[in-house]
Parts: C-alpha cells; sequence; structure tokens
C-alpha cells in the first residue's frame, strides 16, 4: 500500500516538473533576447550598444574570399530548391566565398522574423535577409535605419529599366529603392474548375456582377459553398482583392499612401461586396489552410477560390510532392479576380542590404545575382513565381506562370495588403484584428470606422 | 563552526541559480515592464515613458481584448471543471482495486506527455465543423452511429466556440488531475473509512463527510496548477483553431501585436497584464501552502 502511493506520488512529481518545463516559454515574453550569448552574469541589456545605428562601420574591404550569410524562410519546397537552384550559381561564380544558408523554418516567416529582431537588436544581422518587399520591410527596418538604400545598384544593374515602372514606387521610400525583388507572385487571382462550372452550365464570370450571379446560380443548384475559403490571412487576401476590384487600381493605391478617404463610399461598397461573398463560403473556413481550401476547388466541392498564385504550384505540382498534378484548363483555371482585370497585385521575396553587414561587399554580390536574369530564372521556374524582370525566358515557366509573365510586363501594378506590400506591419496586423471582428457579426459600418480609425493611428493617414 | 560552514556552502551552491532567476526571470520582468510603459513600435527600441496608455488601450473601447478576457474566462471555468470532475471520477473508480489498475492509470495520464501542438492538430481534425457531403471527425462518426443530436459546428459556435477548445485540453490533462487525486485518496487511512462504517455511515456519506473534504487540498493544488496553465495557453489555441479573432487569447494577442505588429510596448503590456492574473492565483496558494509547511 504504502510503496503504491510512493509510486503515484513519484508519478505526480516527475509530472509537474515536466509539466513546469512545457509550461516555461509562454513565461519568458521579453521578446528580444533569449539568444544572445552572454555569459550569465552580465547583467541583462545585451540591447544596449545598439550598434544597428552605426551606419557602415565597413571593415577591411572584404577580398574574394570569406564568407556570405543570407536569412530567410525558405526551408521546404518549392523554395528551398529554387534558393538551392541560386546557391548553386553563386558557388560556380564565387567559389572562394562560402555561401552560409541561415533559413529558419516556421509558419510564413513568423519565426524567423522573431529572430532577426533578436539579431538585429544584438547589433549582429546577416548580410542580406529575405523579407516580402515594400512596407512590410520599409516599415520595420528602413524606418528603424537599419537598411542601405539601393540606388547605386538599381542604377548600376539598369533594373530601373527592366522592373515594371509601377513596380518601383511600391518598393522604395522616399524615392530610394531599399530592396530587391527576387520573385514576383500575383494575389488577384480567381482560381476556378472548368468542369464544375461546364456541368452546372455556369459561365465565367467576367465582373463583380457576373461573379456573384455565377455564385448564386450554384447555390441555387445544390452546391452548399461554391466559393472555398481558408483561415484568417486568406480571409484577408480576399478582402485586398475586393477592395481593389471594386475601387479600382488608382482609388487603391490613394487608401494605403494616407491620399485615399477611407470613408469613401466606394470603401464601404467593397466591404459589402465582400459581405456579399461571404454568403457562399464554407462553413468551416475558419479552420481550414489555404491547401485546404484550393482542395475543395480541385475536388469540385467549391468551384471558385480567391488565392495568390503560389496556388498553382499546388494544383499543377506532382502527386510525389504533396500537390494534386492536374491539368492546367482542363481540371484547374484561373483568371484575374472579376473587377480587376488589367491589374497586377502582387507580392514578392526580396533581399535587402543592412547597415553593418559584415560581407559588405559579398553581400552586394548577392543582390546582384537576386536582380540577375541568371538568378531570377534559376529561382523562379522551381519555386512557382515569375521574375521581377521583364526579360525572363518564358520558355522555362509551366503554363500559368506564361500567363502571368505576359500580365506582368503590360499590366498595371498594385500591391498586396496580407502579403506586406502597401501597409506597415502595425497597420497590417490591425487590419486582420478588425476584420477578424467583422466576421463575428458582419457590421459593415463598424468594419469600415475601424479601417478609418487605423488608418489614422498606425498607416500615414495620421501623418 | 562546522555548522556556519556548511551554511556558506550551501548558500554558494545556490548561488548560481540565484542569479540566473535573477536576471532571467526577475531581470526580465522588470524589463517587460519598463517596456509595457514605454512608447516602442517598431524595430529600434524606444524608452520613451507613456505611463499607462498602453494598458488603457487594452480596456477602453479595445473590442479584441474584451474577447480575450472573456475567452480565457470561459475556457478555464470548463477546463478546471472538466478535469476536476473527470480526474476525481476516475480517481475514484481506479481505487477500487480492480484488475489492472497500474494500466489503465498509465493509459489515463499518456495524454500528459503528448505535446500540445500534437494534441491541437488532432484535435482539430477531429472537431470539423464541415456539414454535409464534407462531414468528417467526430461528426462523422456521430453520423454513422446515429446520434445525429451530438453534431455540432464545435468551435465555430457562435459566442460558446472557445469552451469546445477546452476540450483536448480536458483530454490531455483530466490523466494529471486523476493522479493527484489518486495519490490524495492513497493518502487517507483506511482506519478513518473503518471508523466511520462501524459507526454505521452509508459508502456515501463517508464519501461527502470523510473523503472529500480530506481531498481538499487536492482540489486546491489541481485548481492552482490547471488554472494557470488555462491563463497561459497558447500552443494548443495556435495548433487547433489559429489565430481567429474569436477564439483570441491574450497570449495569441500578446504574440501577434508584438511580433507581427512591432508594437512592443503593448506587447509587453498584455505579458505584464498575464503575469498579474498568474500571480493573483497562485500568490495567495504559495503563500497559504509555505505557511503550513513552516508549521
Amino acid at each position: 500500500m504504502h510503496k503504491r502511493f510512493t509510486f503515484v506520488l513519484a508519478l505526480v512529481l516527475i509530472s509537474s516538473l515536466l509539466l513546469a518545463s512545457c509550461a516555461q516559454p509562454t513565461e519568458a515574453p521579453a521578446p528580444a533576447e533569449p539568444e544572445a550569448p552572454v555569459a550569465t552574469e552580465a547583467p541583462a541589456e545585451p540591447e544596449a550598444p545598439a550598434a544597428t545605428e552605426a551606419p557602415a562601420a565597413t571593415e577591411a574591404p572584404a577580398a574574394e574570399s570569406g564568407q556570405l550569410e543570407v536569412f530567410s524562410w525558405w526551408t521546404g519546397g518549392g523554395e528551398a530548391a529554387g534558393l538551392d537552384a541560386m546557391i548553386a550559381i553563386w558557388n560556380e561564380k564565387y567559389p572562394d566565398i562560402e555561401f552560409v544558408n541561415a533559413a529558419v523554418a516556421g509558419g510564413a516567416g513568423s519565426n524567423a522574423k522573431a529572430v532577426l529582431a533578436t539579431r538585429l537588436s544584438a547589433g549582429d544581422p546577416p548580410d542580406s535577409w529575405q523579407g516580402h518587399a515594400g512596407q512590410e520591410l520599409i516599415g520595420a527596418y528602413v524606418t528603424a535605419g537599419q537598411l542601405e538604400p539601393l540606388d547605386e545598384l538599381y542604377e548600376a544593374n539598369g533594373w530601373y529599366e527592366i522592373f515594371p515602372e509601377t513596380l518601383i514606387p511600391l518598393i522604395s521610400q522616399d524615392g530610394h529603392p531599399y530592396s530587391v525583388p527576387v520573385n514576383i507572385h500575383r494575389a488577384n487571382v480567381l482560381w476556378y474548375n472548368p468542369k464544375v462550372l461546364a456541368e452546372y452550365n455556369v459561365a465565367v464570370p467576367t465582373d463583380f456582377a457576373s461573379f456573384v450571379a455565377a455564385l448564386e446560380a450554384l447555390k441555387a443548384a445544390g452546391m452548399e459553398s461554391p466559393l472555398s475559403l481558408g483561415e484568417a490571412w486568406t480571409e484577408v487576401h480576399m478582402f485586398e482583392t475586393i477592395l481593389l476590384a471594386t475601387v479600382g487600381a488608382d482609388a487603391y493605391n490613394a487608401l494605403w499612401a494616407g491620399t485615399g478617404d477611407w470613408a469613401a463610399p466606394e470603401v464601404t461598397q467593397a466591404i459589402e461586396n465582400v459581405k456579399t461573398l461571404m454568403g457562399y463560403v464554407n462553413t468551416d473556413y475558419a479552420t481550414l489552410s489555404w491547401q485546404d481550401a484550393s482542395k475543395l476547388v480541385a475536388d469540385g466541392d467549391a468551384a471558385f477560390n480567391i488565392m495568390g498564385d503560389w496556388a498553382d504550384g499546388y494544383f499543377y505540382g506532382d502527386v510525389a510532392g504533396g500537390n494534386l498534378g492536374l491539368t492546367p484548363l482542363e481540371e484547374y483555371a484561373w483568371m484575374p479576380v472579376p473587377g480587376t482585370q488589367g491589374v497586377y497585385q502582387f507580392l514578392s521575396d526580396s533581399f535587402v542590404l543592412p547597415v553593418g553587414a559584415k560581407n559588405r561587399d559579398a553581400a552586394i554580390k548577392w543582390l546582384e545575382l537576386c536582380g540577375s536574369k541568371e538568378g531570377q530564372d534559376a529561382f523562379n521556374p522551381v519555386k512557382g513565381s515569375i521574375a521581377a524582370r521583364k526579360d525572363s525566358d518564358k520558355a522555362l515557366y509551366n503554363v500559368y506562370l506564361q500567363s502571368a509573365i505576359d500580365d506582368w510586363a503590360k499590366d498595371v501594378v498594385v500591391g498586396s495588403l496580407a502579403h506586406g506590400v502597401v501597409a506597415n506591419p502595425s497597420w497590417a496586423t490591425q487590419i486582420t484584428t478588425d476584420w477578424g471582428a467583422f466576421v463575428i457579426n458582419f457590421d459593415v459600418a463598424a468594419f469600415q470606422a475601424a479601417l478609418v480609425a487605423s488608418c489614422d493611428a498606425l498607416g500615414p493617414c495620421g501623418d | 563552526m562546522q555548522d556556519r560552514k556548511e551554511k556558506r556552502l550551501a548558500f554558494l551552491m545556490v548561488l548560481p541559480s540565484i542569479i540566473a532567476v535573477g536576471i532571467f526571470v526577475y531581470g526580465f520582468i522588470g524589463w517587460t515592464t519598463r517596456v509595457s510603459f514605454s512608447a516602442w513600435r517598431g524595430m529600434n527600441p524606444d524608452y520613451t515613458f507613456v505611463g499607462f496608455k498602453n494598458y488603457i488601450n487594452l480596456f477602453v473601447n479595445n473590442l479584441r481584448f474584451q474577447i480575450d478576457i472573456k475567452n480565457t474566462l470561459i475556457f478555464t471555468v470548463v477546463f478546471v471543471l472538466g478535469c476536476l470532475i473527470l480526474g476525481l471520477a476516475s480517481a475514484l473508480l481506479l481505487d477500487q482495486g480492480l484488475k489492472g489498475e497500474s494500466f489503465f492509470r498509465s493509459l489515463f495520464i499518456f495524454p500528459m506527455a503528448i505535446s500540445y501542438i500534437v494534441t491541437g492538430v488532432v484535435w482539430r481534425w477531429l472537431m470539423n465543423p464541415a456539414a454535409g457531403s464534407r462531414m468528417s471527425g467526430l461528426n462523422l462518426l456521430f453520423d454513422k452511429l446515429g446520434l445525429d443530436f451530438l453534431i455540432n459546428s464545435w468551435t465555430s459556435t457562435p459566442t460558446w466556440g472557445i469552451a469546445f477548445l477546452a476540450i483536448p485540453a480536458i483530454w490531455q490533462l483530466s490523466g494529471y488531475t486523476m493522479a493527484m487525486y489518486l495519490a490524495g485518496l492513497r493518502a487517507i487511512p483506511d482506519e478513518l473509512r473503518e471508523a466511520a462504517r462501524v459507526d454505521g455511515a452509508s459508502e456515501f456519506n463517508i464519501f461527502r463527510y470523510i473523503i472529500l473534504p480530506l481531498l481538499r487540498p487536492v482540489t486546491l493544488s489541481a485548481m492552482v496548477i490547471l488554472g494557470h496553465m488555462s491563463l497561459k495557453t497558447f500552443d494548443l489555441v495556435i495548433a487547433t483553431v489559429g489565430k481567429q479573432l474569436v477564439l483570441d487569447m491574450p497570449s495569441v494577442h500578446m504574440w501577434q501585436i508584438t511580433f507581427d505588429g512591432l508594437q512592443y510596448g503593448s506587447g509587453a503590456a498584455i505579458s505584464i497584464l498575464l503575469l498579474i492574473f498568474t500571480a493573483v492565483l497562485i500568490i495567495p496558494y504559495l503563500f497559504f501552502s509555505l505557511r503550513k509547511e513552516v508549521k
């Protein structure tokens, strides 16, 4: 009896220890430090020597040897394969400079960004890092004085001419570009299942009204959820495309630049429109990933899905790689989100030059590779995106990407909200929160008021 | 002399951990407090003092924080009560001296060895709210068994969705609660029950007037341990329901506003509030149990 009690007690004790260790991480919310290699005795504050502010104390001009440390969140799938293709080119061109791939895994970069913040506050930036082009980089790192402007690099490599004209202002601050986009994705794509449309005898929509009419026809014919949707960020993604479709490219740009009016009736109409669409989505949307939502279209459980063009990689990619292996234009097809024809709502992964890079020369060589035709045409066909350059070799790309390349060269370029182009991180996070409140009660006026307020508090409207 | 030397040695032995805890726990609590009173937004630390502004912003007209509080309350009540009731019930059953007791004991405790992330992913599938032809998980099981009245939309249920999130947490920790209760039951001397039986008390009365009161310290410990865990729940929420505003918790809010939104001041304020909530729960308990030990 006694022995048994001791056993149970020991079990409880051991498990409470386990519990305690499980609970640990949530207890230490202090954002910066944990990694800094400080001796335990040294009293706190490793972030004190704000080395980030000291501008380019360029250490002895790096010779042709040395290291290049590139930081990204490309650890799997086509992204990692694309990075490997670029590393192969690097090793060929600069065999004496060791490429250090400092990739951090996890959730669309959330983890990587936290690790990067730690390194920056410890004054130990990588030589170059990946970030979503636009305000996500600018609002965070340029505002903090952590990046060098790249005017000379753009000038020397002719990028001002070879990248689309409307792209440059979106990746610049005060007229200076701050990152080199290595790939381009499109956000405003409507994916559909042509077989389902044929079966229900529904025409491919041409504008927002015919889109809603198509959804209504499918629903009336018994389809439970003609439009598929996924978790929170995919909802915001859908909202931004509908906002663009409703107000048009110019007004859309003005809203993000702080010169537009968030209280305008067009914005009200955009919110009404997205509310209409929410009436046709699957009930379990909040728990689905974007792949789950795309698969509903592939399986014929839904007819339409609004998602960025990485969905093409999922539809088209081979089954062995966990993709669906469908035939383009037969088993899945695409068009710009109705109402956004002629507009390319982009997002992009880009690389930067930090102030105080340890291997600045190598970092500049890396950026030149990122912006080169050779580098972009190595990376993008594998990653499933298109080159930012207008002169890429179309033959290397698949059916969807070829059509995207055509559009990229002629469309008006605007930026994406959910993927970091148009709004700084604080503002974008607030809009995501406000959207979350909107889907609870679908109060259009309250959502619009929140949009007005967040532009004032966190965006450029308050300036 | 010997005694003093020993004391000094003992002090030297614990000194490293005192220093480490001092810096990494209390030092950073102090630092986080400082950040919570600052205007820090963006990548560069900005310690401009703004008083209680960050805290006021959380409590005034902040729908998200109101949702956080409501969700935390519902989740904590359902989770703690669920664990206590299930834990006590299974401990009582196991205490009947049935065959294979150790097997069941291990079986009930095992879920605790699994990480919240894994539990969350599995229950995300089990509690899939899809209807009609795409029905899956538990709903599909209920459908096949003809238990249609049990089919529901789980965490997508308006207002009370968060209560369903307590189910995986209860699944994971009721075994632990059971172990605590079992230890408590085994500590009750048989003489007490026998004496009561001799006095003619019914089994129910023995339970009601002898066993339950003697288990009160266990219940209190369990409530404190489970309660502080539920306040800090983060991984379970992320893995099971993701970042949905309706199912938001303070820890998720803190993570998102700090690392996605770069609003370090506001994030630190939420952290400090979480710390205070937890302290309110734990400090009285520590106070009383320590005083008891001294006696």
